[in-house]
């Protein structure tokens, strides 16, 4: 789409547009090239020189069993986040949406979580589950269940997943209540007067109506669980027990600051970069046919 | 029949509060954590390292929350509150301010190299910061910008969003409206400040609220480029305030900075629980 009625003149277009572009260039591009350019080279110890090393990084990188576990963890983390977020989601979005009054007051209390940070999402959890003071691990204790996330991985595994899912419940539940309000009653009364059921009208109606708005909240779950829960797994187990809680965003920021190790952080960049981008094309894709919706 | 019909699809008497019940668990569930928060926020440290912990409030609100604000651990609560809120009003405004200069720019003028600005621009949707951190942080770290709010603002103000929901509005307003502003001779910034800002009003509140929270939830930049606590922001900073070792937690201090934390943001979505709507819709199409 092009605008009929425009302005002559380059240079203040030029003008408009350059602090965009100044800064993208400084703070994304040159970063991103810097990161292309480093997976190639492993620097000496010192840090004075660097060694051309073709794509040896990312040969290494490919056979590291560290690397891989780190690819099957953030599989299983991303997975884990975006079933536990959507699902509490949708089923309190299809109880709001029965209710004709009062909806509002849920939902002005169910977008609270949304507001708070990551990271203070992971100190509240952390807090419900210390092994010394937490109330529910206490709890659980009680019952005879022994919660240890410091030694435990699947334990500390299910705990960042918890606690990275909580907040995205509310925004999850946003967008299927939306979408919810906007199925046609028409469609649903007509079904009741065929005499289905609630369960049945949610199966067979609501369900395939909702795909768009599912599809959707998948994508931008999974990209939220890669690259916006490095606050939750920082404060909660960074990373352990041993590397159990270490997804691929993780990783690059542990090889790169904690381990000085540029070369191999530079090509986890790469790697990640192309993630993104395949995520990036789906989600348009997705866009694209929420159009003709 | 109408009546029927809708005793049929909405529930109501025993289902209907059935309903409302279910709803009341979930919201409690999902509240839980935060009530915790704010008990614990409330109580003694001798109350909360003997397990289990109080789950009503304490007397020790004013004390907690007064030692969290002038003492803090490393640096009083209030210094990071300070630097958050700078943080997070400089990148929502900053990148309001650039996406509805460059978005202008786009939609209304034909220049040499719009298309490829126009896909610089697109590209940078790509790469989000948690992607080439090492070598952002050399960059900033070259420029000196290490514990500044120069530091903390730029490299999180360009990013493609808003530009691109700012472009889509712009090809909505009427061609009539650029036409008429020619006519009278008006020149592209008269149009610009006259019309195009005043009609993007909604717009630019909407994103704000957005901005305004992704700012202030950053975590992993801050805690790269910010070594000295007096620049820490508080959503980081929290991390700071638990003990290297065994030493036990100063828990009522940090669960009380964690809600002091979560308020301004809070008070945002919720007072403008509308636009904050609006604008999540806007920049997630």
């Amino acid at each position: 789409m092009e605008k009929r009625v425009i302005f002559r003149g380059w240079w203040l277009p030029a003008l408009l547009i350059a602090p965009q572009v100044l800064i993208s260039a400084v703070f994304f591009f040159y970063p991103a090239g810097q990161a292309i350019w480093q997976s190639l080279f492993i620097p000496d110890p010192f840090g004075l020189s660097s060694q051309y090393v073709g794509l040896a990084n990312f040969e290494f990188l490919l056979s590291d069993p560290f690397y891989r576990a780190s690819f099957g963890t953030t599989a299983v983390f991303s997975i884990l986040v975006t079933l536990c977020s959507m699902i509490p989601a949708l089923f309190l979005a299809v109880i709001a949406d029965r209710l004709i009054k009062g909806s509002g007051v849920y939902r002005t209390l169910l977008i609270w979580p949304y507001a708070v940070a990551p990271a203070i999402a992971g100190v509240l959890w952390l807090f419900m589950f210390n092994t010394r003071v937490g109330v529910v691990s206490w709890y659980l204790g009680q019952l005879g269940y022994d919660w240890n996330h410091v030694l435990n991985g699947g334990e500390a595994m299910g705990l960042v997943v918890v606690a990275s899912a909580w907040g995205r419940i509310s925004y999850n539940f946003l967008f299927f209540f939306a979408a919810l309000q906007a199925v046609p009653r028409s469609v649903i009364e007509a079904a009741a007067i065929d005499g289905a059921h609630f369960w049945r009208r949610f199966w067979t109606i609501v369900l395939p109506l909702l795909s768009p708005t599912t599809f959707f909240l998948l994508v931008v779950n999974i990209v939220y669980s890669f690259f916006e829960t490095f606050g939750v797994i920082h404060t909660i187990t960074s990373g352990g027990p041993q590397q159990s809680t270490t997804v691929l965003v993780y990783k690059v920021f542990s090889d790169g600051f904690v381990g000085q190790d540029l070369g191999s952080s530079s090509a986890q960049s790469v790697i990640l970069l192309f993630v993104v981008g395949m995520l990036t094309v789906i989600q348009f894709k997705f866009i694209e046919k929420r159009v003709h919706y | 029949m109408a009546r029927e019909l809708h005793g049929m699809v909405e529930k109501r008497g025993a289902s209907l509060w059935l309903t409302h019940v279910f709803m009341i668990l979930g919201v409690l569930i999902i509240f839980f954590p935060i009530w915790l928060a704010f008990v614990a926020s409330t109580v003694t440290q001798p109350e909360i390292v003997r397990p289990p912990m109080p789950l009503w409030p304490g007397d020790q609100l004013w004390e907690n929350y007064s030692k969290a604000l002038f003492a803090g651990v490393n640096v009083p609560v209030s210094t990071m509150l300070f630097n958050s809120l700078v943080m997070a009003i400089g990148i929502a405004v900053g990148k309001i301010i650039i996406s509805l200069l460059s978005a202008f720019a786009i939609v209304y003028f034909r220049f040499p190299g719009r298309n490829i600005f126009f896909w610089m621009i697109f590209l940078t949707l790509m790469l989000p910061v948690e992607v080439r951190i090492v070598p952002t942080y050399e960059v900033v770290a070259g420029f000196g910008m290490l514990n500044s709010y120069g530091g903390l603002i730029f490299p999180l103000i360009a990013s493609a969003t808003a530009t691109f929901l700012f472009r889509q509005f712009f090809l909505t307003i009427p061609d009539e409206l650029a036409e008429a502003a020619r006519v009278d001779g008006a020149g592209p910034m008269r149009f610009f400040w006259d019309v195009v800002v005043p009609m993007s009003r909604t717009n630019v509140a909407a994103l704000f609220v957005i901005l305004f929270i992704y700012g202030w939830n950053q975590y992993l930049w801050p805690l790269l480029i910010t070594t000295d606590p007096e620049m820490n922001t508080i959503v980081m900073g929290i991390k700071q305030m638990f003990p290297s070792g065994d030493d036990v937690a100063d828990w009522p201090v940090i669960m009380a900075t964690s809600i002091l934390a979560m308020i301004p943001p809070v008070i945002v979505v919720v007072s403008m629980q509308r636009l904050f709507i609006r604008g999540l819709v806007d920049s997630e199409k």
